[in-house]
């Protein structure tokens, strides 16, 4: 690798997931501000009297001071920024959601430390708007699903048509092509969505929450099975925690947000 | 790489829990020098094992017969039950004598990462046990990490029609634990699950 194996590196990032390694330690998944996606052993982690406590568990937004090592880097520091795990896990629809978010976000970051700073803020967002419950959980995720497909290069087309760029509204919609398509284009077996579902995509995309918030619960299904089934087309394996994401409503009220 | 039996006896060792590939070697050779009555009595346990113990129809805990120990105790309350992940909870749990009532082991926590959802864990039989109205209160004892809290989320909001008294263990800081050591989520959750003094 480098001339200089030991080098130190420091930044923030997300923690996404967490595996075991061998008897004591853990391989953790960050998406950081600015290197992308780190992959870096923990050592010592599980253990209960461990320097890092329980800083490095998923949902953890952390600062982090890492050695680069000739296979994995070593997380050498980890100071907590803040942990949206605690506010998340009290809701099951928001775990569920906040779960969909990262395994998202790691599936969509295939290069290891290819720089990705707007997929960070999207998850910085999306993990936020959930522990304050901002908006509802299942629009929360919808949105960053759309915009996350945004930034990987796959917005779907909402108003225009997705082949030709034929101005819309257009009444069909065609998942391979990647979103509304004219009459001249659509493919055969193209959908035919409710108009307003195909509104409420737009609105969660641009982040026009009044509008997204008014929207009705058929409207808000139908929006969540054409993200899924974008999401789906473009990636080769499925998400696993995307059909366990509880659509139903939160059961914890709408929070103050912090001051922070 | 050995020959053979002692390669696949390593390799069959090497898939068990927490047992890295040195680990393995290390205990194949440790039961190639010991006593073959010491080695023979480990084939009976795993046998024994293999053949005899099931799980219990009503806890899902280890049991050597149709319900476990503890579900046959006619001392023990049928009105509070205790929720764990695992058998090896029931275990820990019966170590403190703290808890007269019975449990119900899910088998695991929900984790959606992994695709384990509340149809892979025995929640489904939960319900059904607490359908008879025997039971008025639930404690709900999931592990204290993320897919524990979740759980235990979950199956509050489940029970909450049914108007059971329902609690989760506290955790927070390990007895013999300096506080300033504790990290932010830690303590966090011990102030959650902080206890009044009674004076
Ligand atoms: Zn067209
Ligand atoms: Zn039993």
């Amino acid at each position: 690798m480098s001339t200089t194996p030991k080098a130190l590196y420091r930044d923030e990032g997300i923690v996404l997931r967490t595996q075991k390694l061998g008897e004591a330690d853990r391989i953790v998944t960050v998406l950081t501000r600015r290197h992308g996606k780190v992959r870096a052993v923990a050592k010592g982690v599980r253990r209960t009297k461990s320097k890092f406590g329980s800083r490095l568990e998923p949902f953890s937004h952390v600062d982090l001071q890492f050695y680069t090592g000739r296979n994995l880097d070593i997380v050498n520091q980890a100071e907590s920024i803040r942990s949206y795990g605690n506010d998340v896990v009290d809701d099951y629809p928001c775990y569920t959601a906040g779960t969909a978010v990262l395994e998202t976000a790691d599936r969509l970051t295939s290069e290891e430390k290819e720089p990705s700073l707007r997929l960070f803020l999207l998850v910085v967002g999306a993990l936020r708007a959930l522990a304050e419950r901002t908006h509802p959980a299942g629009l929360v995720l919808d949105a960053f699903l759309l915009r996350a497909m945004s930034v990987a290069g796959w917005e779907p087309a909402l108003t225009d048509c997705a082949r030709c760029a034929e101005p819309g509204p257009h009444r069909h919609f065609s998942v391979p092509a990647g979103g509304t398509v004219c009459p001249a284009c659509r493919p055969t077996g193209s959908a035919m969505p409710n108009p307003v579902t195909v509104e409420l995509l737009d609105a969660l995309l641009t982040g026009e929450w009044e509008r997204a918030e008014a929207s009705q619960g058929t409207n808000r299904r139908e929006a969540s099975g054409l993200v899924a089934a974008l999401l789906q087309w473009h990636l080769e394996r499925g998400l696993r925690s995307l059909p366990l994401v509880d659509r139903s409503e939160s059961a914890v009220p709408r929070r103050e947000a912090s001051p922070a | 790489m050995y020959e053979g039996a002692v390669q696949d006896l390593i390799d069959e060792l090497g898939r068990l829990p927490g047992v890295g590939p040195k680990s393995a070697q290390r205990i194949a050779f440790h039961l190639l020098s010991a006593e073959s009555t010491d080695v023979s009595r480990l084939v009976a346990a795993l046998t024994r094992v293999q053949q005899e113990v099931r799980f219990c129809v009503t806890c899902y805990n280890v049991a050597e017969a149709e319900q476990c120990r503890i579900c046959r105790d006619p001392r023990r309350t049928d009105d509070v039950l205790c929720v764990v992940e695992e058998p090896k909870d029931v275990v820990a749990i019966e170590r403190t004598r703290e808890f007269r009532g019975r449990y119900h082991v899910l088998g695991g926590a929900i984790s959606p990462i992994d695709g384990v959802g509340p149809d892979d864990l025995r929640v489904k039989e939960l319900m059904t046990r607490l359908m008879n109205g025997a039971v008025t209160e639930l404690i709900i004892a999931t592990d204290p990490n993320l897919e524990g809290e979740a759980t235990a989320a979950y199956l509050a909001r489940l029970v909450s029609p049914m108007g059971l008294a329902v609690s989760r263990l506290a955790s927070g800081l390990p007895v013999g634990g300096d506080l300033e050591y504790a990290d932010e989520v830690t303590l966090g959750r011990a102030f959650e699950g902080r206890r009044r003094i009674d004076a």
